[in-house]
């Protein structure tokens, strides 16, 4: 073969790996943009005025542009959905708070410390983890109804707080620890919880920092057991609040899409700011769950 | 990690003679566990105690106990209870069948096509995933919207392609069709980055070693790629089943559960919906106790068959 058509070959195949990269550039935006559509779609059918809902063609920009739909919907007082927001924002940051108080105390106990019990409690724990959360549903609603929980928060954050992915997953970051550091407290006379708050939680930020988020944002979307329990409108958090959105407003896509809005932008907007840290919490808490 | 790094690595802080206090721990566990045994322990068997009565929540006065009536309902066909139950049962069955295969295939596609060299890939992957931060109830309602017959999305651009639309929501099988969709939409990205996760965990020398030895792009992939991602793959299905059997906004917000079947339910109501609707629009929370009962079963079976699989294949 001579040196001509070795060079010409070479040229081919790199022509060759140039159209392949552009035409996987095609598609990954191709996904790209059927990805994003409806949430254009919600969005663009937001701002439309009625008249604009449903004609005959497409216009993704409304032809005018209205804040009438957000306009109604937060000047009903039957509808209270900014109410619905600071309720959401409330309940998520309530549970989320006490998810990793409760949660790093107990999961540190069963990392570092030895006491009788330990191991059966722990195994206890693990064993429910693959329960299906049906078989909770009627009984915890019993037992928050007999509480007098019913259209209460405390019957929306208590049951939250037993769930034991939190602990496992702090759990195994304790154990990461390099242990030298508490044993020279503990030397230094620390006592175990002047070392739990003084050396292992500042040590497990980035930990707590994901069981966070993952919280945080499990609470605000959750949507079945609030609305089996929060039952006064003034009460609801978004998601229910979008079902009785739904109910109320019959054909009003405009309302309920601008419902959908308010509900979705707050978390697409921590999603764009903290992506990095979400995707790669979700990869390592998806495979070792 | 071997067995002697394993026994190297000490975890556990022993207790002092001095600071230390046997109650100690204890206070550290207690919360947590205070709140898991009222609503995980107790409940495990009060919802069993709860399926053995007959028990309409607005009339308590009427509580009686039956045994195992509830269940022999379930399995009795002229019960009220027996053609709307295992017709949702069905109707999720057939939504696993139906999810699982285009939730596993499409992220693995996904997740290939962004392990390569190309630009942005990090931006891409960071817009296949968004769908999945948002919450059941605005998925469901999205789905409710794009998928109407009056000015939803998907007919205007069927129409403008000389395409008879259908009915989405409230035809067969589109109903099932539109629900399946968005679901696609939601969780693709999820499955993905777990994919992607473990493919970028494969090292790179196992490839090169491959194409020096003259194998394809295919080739590779077939003994190269396919091998290592089995246990991730496996992982993702079961997680996969699992949530696709618990299917219950989509549906809710947008058929309903319908359109209705002359035999009785719907034809897209999930057992999930039934279960709500049996125990809190019925407020019959006796047979939902049952039937949560029972669906918990097949789905603990499920798990422990496959966690066995799982198991002696490792």
């Amino acid at each position: 073969m001579n040196v001509k058509a070795a060079s010409q070959k070479s040229g081919n195949m790199q022509r060759q790996k140039r159209i392949n990269k552009t035409l996987l550039l095609l598609l990954l935006i191709s996904i790209g943009i059927l990805i994003i559509v409806p949430l254009l779609w919600m969005l663009s059918t937001s701002f439309k005025p009625k008249s604009q809902w449903f004609l005959p063609e497409v216009y993704w920009i409304p032809k005018t542009f209205t804040w009438e739909n957000y306009e109604k919907i937060l000047n009903n007082d039957t509808l209270p959905i900014a109410r619905w927001f600071l309720n959401s924002l409330l309940l998520s940051g309530t549970i989320t708070f006490f998810i990793l108080v409760v949660d790093s105390l107990a999961a540190y106990a069963y990392a570092r410390m030895e006491f009788p019990g330990r191991r059966p409690l722990f195994a206890l724990l693990l064993a429910t983890l693959f329960l299906p959360g049906v078989m909770f549903l009627v009984p915890n609603f019993l037992t928050i109804a007999r509480l007098g929980w019913l259209n209460n928060y405390l019957g929306v954050i208590t049951p939250a707080l037993a769930g034991v992915f939190g602990v496992f997953f702090m759990r195994q970051f304790f154990e990461s620890l390099p242990i030298e550091l508490e044993e020279a407290a503990q030397i230094d006379g620390a006592t175990q919880f002047q070392i739990f708050t003084k050396i292992a939680l500042p040590l497990a930020k980035p930990a707590l920092a994901t069981l966070g988020i993952i919280t945080f944002l499990g609470s605000w979307n959750d949507f079945l057991w609030p609305l089996l329990i929060l039952k006064d409108r003034a009460l609801l958090t978004l998601p229910p609040g979008l079902r009785t959105l739904q109910g109320a407003y019959t054909s009003e896509y405009g309302q309920m899409m601008a419902g959908a809005a308010i509900t979705a932008v707050p978390v697409l907007l921590l999603y764009i700011i903290l992506q990095k840290y979400i995707v790669e919490s979700v990869q390592t808490t998806g495979l070792k769950g | 990690m071997t067995a002697a790094g394993k026994a190297e690595k000490r975890t556990l802080l022993q207790p002092h003679k001095r600071t230390g206090n046997p109650i100690v721990p204890y206070l550290f566990v207690a919360p947590h566990l205070l709140f898991f045994m009222v609503f995980v322990g107790y409940p495990f068997f009060y919802g069993l105690y709860i399926s053995f009565f007959q028990y309409d929540f607005l009339r308590p006065d009427a509580t009686n106990f039956v045994f195992l009536e509830n269940y022999a309902k379930l399995f009795t066909p002229d019960s009220v209870q027996f053609p709307v139950f295992w017709n949702a049962l069905g109707n999720t069955v057939e939504f696993v069948f139906l999810s699982v295969p285009p939730l596993i295939i499409i992220p693995l596609i996904l997740a290939v096509l962004l392990n390569t060299k190309v630009p942005g890939r990090n931006f891409f992957r960071g817009i296949y995933f968004a769908p999945w931060v948002l919450s059941a109830a605005v998925v469901g309602l999205l789905g409710f919207w794009m998928f109407q017959s009056q000015g939803g999305l998907l007919n205007y651009y069927l129409i403008q392609m000389g395409i008879e639309a259908p009915r989405w929501l409230s035809s067969m099988p589109w109903a099932w069709v539109s629900i399946l969709l968005i679901t696609i939409w939601w969780t693709v990205g999820f499955n993905m980055i777990i994919i992607l996760a473990a493919l970028q965990d494969i090292p790179a020398h196992l490839y090169e070693s491959a194409a020096i030895d003259g194998a394809n792009s295919w080739r590779q992939f077939v003994s190269i790629t396919i091998p290592l991602l089995r246990p991730v793959m496996v992982f993702v299905t079961v997680i996969t089943i699992i949530a696709s059997f618990n299917l219950f906004a989509q549906p809710f917000f947008m058929t309903g559960g319908g359109p209705a079947q002359a035999s009785g339910g719907g034809a897209t109501e999930p057992v999930m919906l039934r279960i709500y609707r049996e125990g809190f629009e019925r407020n019959q929370l006796g047979t939902a106790a049952s039937m949560s009962f029972l669906v918990a079963t097949i789905m603990i079976l499920f798990s422990y068959t496959n966690f066995r699989l799982f198991r002696t294949r490792e």
